[in-house]
């Protein structure tokens, strides 16, 4: 690798890094305002024309907030806790394809931070490294709700990983890679041999299985049992302030970014488009374009995690188990076997 | 037995069918209520620029009136005080002095009139006891304040402007 292209992948690594957090930061805002929307409000419009700067006010509030650490907490961990996971919701972005090759010249700058082989094996331990986070946070606090809400989260994710793994795996028998590229690629153009490339029409019970996960691996509502206020205070941060609160919060936001994104190039096409190549534009433009439709899709997605939060009230503990355990992963296993079945006998 | 209302109604538990237990039908259809409310006008008030509009009969602030030529009506009679139910009005009376003509109707006249906002529970029972018509209470919400002894309205806040000369 030359110098070049280190220098260009660092800046890209920084680029990647400061969407993340912007978008992340507008989330806070977005969610205040659809949230307001959808209860027939006008939401935050004090700060900067339609509130625009509100994340700035919020985040600088956190900032001036005094940090408390209690007396009996475990301090280092305490403070390794929310580190731990806005850094794991941070690295999940690198291997994600944000859009195709850029060509200056003689330069070609490849959208993506890391195109590995195994992208969604990454993904995945990154996302399940997020739940130490949460853990070693709730434990340290040494406050019984922490703890509940720790416990609950741990043993959310680790249930419902499992099923998304599972829809996973039916993905993987249809596109026979693991590497988020080539899936991106696969889903070239929209209409191929008789049917949409898209992989969200090749398996819509596998997408259905992977968003209600993906649901329950970002905390969100309906499965936003660890933060439960109602029941648990605050839930695994109950004992957290400033920024360290500020960043659990910041790395929820973060996860359902690149949740979105993950399920984007997944299933919906990643950054490709319907007739990107019939619009007779540069190889350029259409890489740009496409970044901007991959995005397009990130938002719908993020779009709707605020929508679903506002119309399904939370589950039941009981309830969440029994949805994991007996309904999801059975669904994953049928729709391994219906795929393996599809392509071993009808696709050949 | 013949039911008081006619509004009862027997609900039927009936076993829910593939679709009911399936779940997803209902998340659609509260997807879309949700999304219908996404779309309405909010309903909110941005209170400090828009105020809502206040009822008729709304009873804010007290004022003490003056006649058509200018002067006080309010004759310090006390009857406002006593029939105050959080007895939040107190009152020193003084006599009119030849030449005062032109400030107050009455031969006796209020010096001091004070009303507690803090013990005044807005009944309107001063308003309506009150014989000269004097006293309403038709002005707008008591702001707020950070000392108790500010709440204490005098004269000064309370009497209306006088007319213009």
């Amino acid at each position: 690798m030359e110098l070049a292209d280190i220098i260009i992948k660092l800046v890209l690594v920084v680029i990647i890094f400061l969407i993340s957090l912007l978008i992340a930061m507008y989330s806070t805002y977005a969610e205040r305002k659809v949230a307001a929307f959808f209860q027939d409000r006008i939401g935050p419009n004090r700060a900067g024309p339609w509130g625009i700067l509100q994340p700035l006010a919020d985040g600088g509030k956190m900032f001036l907030k005094e940090e408390i650490i209690p007396t009996n907490a475990s301090s280092f961990l305490f403070i390794a806790g929310p580190s731990l996971a806005i850094m794991t919701a941070c690295i999940g972005s690198a291997v994600i394809p944000w859009g195709q090759k850029l060509t200056f010249g003689s330069t070609v700058i490849d959208l993506q931070v890391a195109d590995i082989n195994v992208g969604i094996l990454y993904i995945f331990g990154v996302v399940s490294l997020g739940v130490y986070g949460v853990m070693i946070g709730g434990w340290a606090s040494n406050n019984k709700y922490s703890l509940l809400g720790a416990i609950r989260a741990a043993s959310q994710n680790i249930s419902y990983e499992i099923s998304m793994g599972l829809s996973i795996i039916a993905l993987l028998l249809v596109t026979g890679t693991l590497s988020l590229r080539e899936i991106a690629e696969q889903q070239h153009g929209f209409w191929a041999n008789g049917w949409f490339t898209w992989n969200v029409f090749k398996q819509p019970l596998g997408f259905l299985l992977f968003i209600v996960c993906a649901f329950a691996e970002t905390n969100r509502t309906p499965f936003d049992l660890p933060e439960c206020e109602t029941e648990l205070v605050g839930g695994y941060h109950t004992e957290y302030s400033s920024m360290k609160l500020g960043f659990y919060l910041f790395a929820e936001y973060i996860n359902m970014f690149i949740s979105s994104a993950v399920m984007a190039t997944l299933y919906f096409g990643g950054y490709n488009f319907p007739f990107m190549h019939h619009l007779g534009l540069s190889e350029n433009l259409v890489t740009i374009l496409g970044v901007v439709a991959l995005f397009i899709k990130i938002f719908a997605f993020i779009f709707f995690f605020m929508w679903v939060r506002w119309t399904i009230p939370r589950f039941r503990y009981d309830q969440l188990m029994d949805l994991g355990w007996k309904v999801l992963i059975p669904l994953a296993i049928a729709n391994i076997i219906i795929t393996g079945v599809w392509i071993t006998f009808i696709r050949g | 037995m013949e039911p008081l209302s006619n509004k009862r109604k027997v609900i039927e538990s009936k076993p829910l069918n593939f679709w009911e237990r399936a779940y997803l039908p209902a998340i659609l259809q509260g997807l879309s209520i949700t999304m219908k409310h996404f779309f309405k006008k909010p309903v909110t008030i941005s209170y400090p620029e828009e105020k809502r509009e206040f009822s008729e009969n709304f009873r804010g602030m007290h004022s003490l009136k003056r006649d058509e030529n200018g002067r006080e009506r309010c004759t310090a009679c006390g009857l406002c005080a006593l029939s105050c139910p959080a007895e939040a009005i107190t009152m020193t009376a003084a006599e009119r002095q030849p030449g005062e003509e032109n400030l107050y109707r009455e031969e006796k006249y209020a010096a001091v009139y004070e009303i507690n906002m803090l013990r005044c529970i807005f009944c309107g029972l001063c308003e309506e006891a009150c014989p000269k018509e004097a006293i309403y209470l038709d002005g707008d919400i008591v702001p707020a304040d950070y000392l108790r002894k500010d709440f204490i309205y005098g004269k000064d806040k309370l009497v209306e402007a006088p007319l213009n000369q």
